[in-house]
């Protein structure tokens, strides 16, 4: 398959500069590219009445997979929202554990077929399930970074009690959308996280629109990383459509976190140039030619011209690399389809917990 | 048995439970060294230090939502609401968070928290210091409701609350904190959630009711005693999930049902304890199933006279005992 020709931004920085080597941005890479073409698949199933629903992660994998490459994955803590597609790949998510949810088949991780597709939930990779309410993660997430600095000042008298404290603390990590932002939970979120100094990083996805509505009828503030000052947190804006950068940042925030210097608010701006869903249709409220000059924002041309430009990938390998997340793709579908529906009576289970399996204890 | 307050029994069972498990901590306005404005934590930021007791800034939702937080990291957050009134702001919380939680995820992630909140009317405290929420939550499936009508089943469900692994409500009637007292034992044990109780042993009729209506309806049921009413009375406790084999088992002893509740009266809980009945309970009915709530107006007035008008009371909980009876 040959470079789609597209313009596009390129990218400057180099990864071996930010600690990354030649192996791992191969690997974002392969992340990227799996996350959007599992993607694409998911919007021909819904649009040829194979699924009921999809929303979609496209244009919003660079800060997917530079978020996730930023964490301790299997330590940190992800809370993430619906366009985390590529966040939950790069994580370890893997295409049939998307694809039994998208059909809503048994044995769906996520939810057990409950919920709708894209509400991610694994608690093997530390991905806690969100709801569809918006920016209601965000303060439960400053809730589970208070608990890391609740285990680190009790710590002697958890450990006497048989539940082991990590000797650092585990940073979590929540997206919303900047529509989310003018939610009040997203405020009171940001004033604990201030107040405690959590252990925290709220990404948010900056996409131009919540919907149909546009940046500029939802704050009156140019940048959502501006709202940081009203909190005493650290606010900082960064280019989502390169997955370098957006790694910098994060990791930058994730550091920080985990230093005990609290909370960083991270604003990382792409353009979404789906709609907002597969009920949505977005000619209603912005011209074609908008949505043309959004793909600009394109994170995989990007990536992918830097990664040709430092000789890392050959048209051989991109060809490749194509082939075997197409053949994954294709198997995560083929399971899904043939996995049966969950039995009706499913609907009564797991209403209440009978034991208790919260937490995070020990390891390292 | 040493005798203690319903404020003194809670704060027993909060203090003996961060005594036990050090992943119990309390989150709320005013708790710390203020030990929250009816003081049920008086005493325990002192003792357990700012980590344990923790003044959360003045904001509803996130007392709620930093205790779900925490609960899902292994910790055993009790949210203090300073009124029931102010849960509002904290319903989505409540309802499409901590409720859906562990259902959402297939049964992975379990919430285990209790949310406390004084409620009720009776105290001059006006429409936003006196309201009744119970039946909102109590709609709620993964939710539980827990309303103690005495120091020893506020102390004993107040733990089991505690330990429990799913979102506990757990509504106080505040007017009964200082007036209510009753034998509690020192040290632990534990009052189940979920089993209602008979409080009186009767024949002619069983009055149901929770919390500060439990109270007055046990005065009611002697002043009737004396005209030779024979009133059974059963304490709900839990709200949800709802007792139904003893609500069952009480009228087909005596046929007749009246539920007391200070909510207002229209799809108050007495409606589903009403619904139960009919749907249930209709061969062993002997008259009409009644109700006494509030009336349905916006809230409690603060003028006493207006107060005492939307308040049941032992009087008015007699009289409509005795119409009942006359079936
Ligand atoms: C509390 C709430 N209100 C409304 C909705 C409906 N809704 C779903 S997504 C959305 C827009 C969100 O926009 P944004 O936060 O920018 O995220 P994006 O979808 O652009 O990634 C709306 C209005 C919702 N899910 N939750
Ligand atoms: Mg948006």
């Amino acid at each position: 398959m040959a470079v789609e020709v597209k313009e596009f931004l390129p990218i400057t920085q180099r990864h071996e500069d930010l600690g990354l080597s030649d192996e791992l941005v191969l690997q974002m890479y392969y992340h990227l590219l799996l996350s959007r073409r599992l993607d694409e698949r998911c919007w021909i199933l819904q649009r040829q009445g194979r699924v009921p629903f999809h929303i979609s992660g496209i244009a919003h994998e660079g800060i997917g997979v530079g978020a996730a490459y930023a964490l301790r994955r299997g330590f940190d803590i992800v809370h993430p929202y619906y366009r985390d597609l590529a966040l939950s790949i790069a994580l370890g998510m893997r295409p049939i554990e998307f694809m039994l949810a998208l059909f809503g088949k048994k044995g769906d991780p996520h939810s057990a077929a409950r919920q709708l597709p894209s509400h991610f939930s694994l608690r093997h990779l530390n991905i806690i399930s969100g709801s569809s309410p918006v920016a209601t993660q965000v303060p439960q997430a400053a809730g589970i970074a208070l608990a890391e600095v609740l285990k680190q000042k009790l710590r002697p008298f958890l450990e006497a009690a048989g539940f082991p404290v990590s000797q650092e603390m585990r940073v979590v990590l929540t997206t919303t959308g900047e529509g989310s932002t003018s939610e009040g939970d997203f405020h009171e979120a940001l004033n604990w996280a201030g107040i405690y100094r959590l252990p925290l990083v709220v990404l948010v996805h900056n996409n131009q629109y919540a919907i149909s509505v546009p940046v500029w009828k939802q704050m009156a503030v140019p940048r959502v990383a501006d709202r940081a000052a009203a909190y005493g947190v650290h606010g900082i804006v960064c280019d989502g459509s390169n997955v370098l950068e957006v790694y910098r940042v994060v990791r930058e925030a994730v550091d920080r976190a985990r230093a005990g210097e609290g909370t960083t608010l991270v604003e990382a701006v792409t353009y979404r140039w789906t709609p907002h869903s597969s009920d949505d249709d977005d000619r209603t409220y912005r011209t074609r030619e908008e949505v043309e000059r959004g793909k600009r924002h394109d994170p995989l041309p990007r990536f992918r011209d830097y990664l040709y430009r430092r000789s890392l990938l050959t048209q051989r390998l991109e060809e490749e690399l194509e082939e075997q997340v197409q053949a994954e793709v294709d198997e995560a579908q083929r399971l899904a389809e043939e996995m049966p529906y969950p039995d009706p009576e499913e609907a009564l289970a797991s209403v209440f917990a009978t034991e208790d399996r919260s937490g995070w204890w020990g390891q390292s | 048995m040493p005798e203690k307050t319903l404020i003194e029994a809670i704060r027993e069972a909060i203090d003996e439970e961060m005594a036990r498990d050090p992943r119990v901590f309390v989150v709320g306005e005013d708790v710390g060294p203020r030990g929250g404005v009816f003081r049920a934590t008086m005493g325990l930021w002192q003792k357990y230090g700012e980590w344990r007791v923790i003044d959360s800034p003045l904001a509803e939702l996130s007392i709620v939502a930093i205790g779900i937080g925490a609960a899902l990291n292994g910790f055993r957050p009790i949210c203090e609401i300073q009124f029931a009134d102010f849960i509002h702001p904290a319903f989505n919380q409540i309802v499409n968070e901590a409720a859906r939680f562990f259902y959402r995820s297939g049964g992975v992630y379990n919430v285990p928290m209790v949310i406390r909140s004084p409620y009720g009317g009776g105290i001059s405290g006006g429409l936003y210091h006196s309201q009744s929420v119970e039946a909102f939550f109590a709609h709620v499936p993964g939710l539980k409701v827990v309303i103690p009508s005495n120091p020893y089943d506020a102390k004993g469900l107040l733990k089991a609350a505690i330990r429990d692994p799913n979102p506990v409500l757990f509504f106080e009637p505040k007017k009964g904190y200082r007036l209510i007292k009753g034998e509690v034992p020192d040290g632990d044990y534990i009052v189940p959630i979920g089993p209602a109780k008979v409080t009186r042993e009767g024949s002619d009729l069983t009055v149901f009711a929770y919390g500060m209506m439990h109270y007055y309806v046990l005065q009611a049921a002697e002043m009737v005693a004396k005209e030779g009413i024979d009133v059974e009375v059963v304490d709900l406790r839990t709200l949800a999930p709802v007792d139904k084999a003893t609500i069952l088992s009480s009228i087909k002893k005596t046929g007749k049902a009246l539920i007391v509740y200070e909510d207002n009266l229209t799809l108050g809980y007495g409606a589903e304890v009403a619904a139960i009945l009919a749907e249930e309970g209709f061969e062993y009915l002997d008259g009409p199933v009644m109700r006494l709530g509030g009336p349905d107006v916006p809230g409690v007035p603060f003028s006493p006279p207006m107060q005492d008008f939307f308040m049941p009371n032992p009087q008015k909980i007699a009289e409509a005992i005795r119409r009942l009876a006359r079936y």
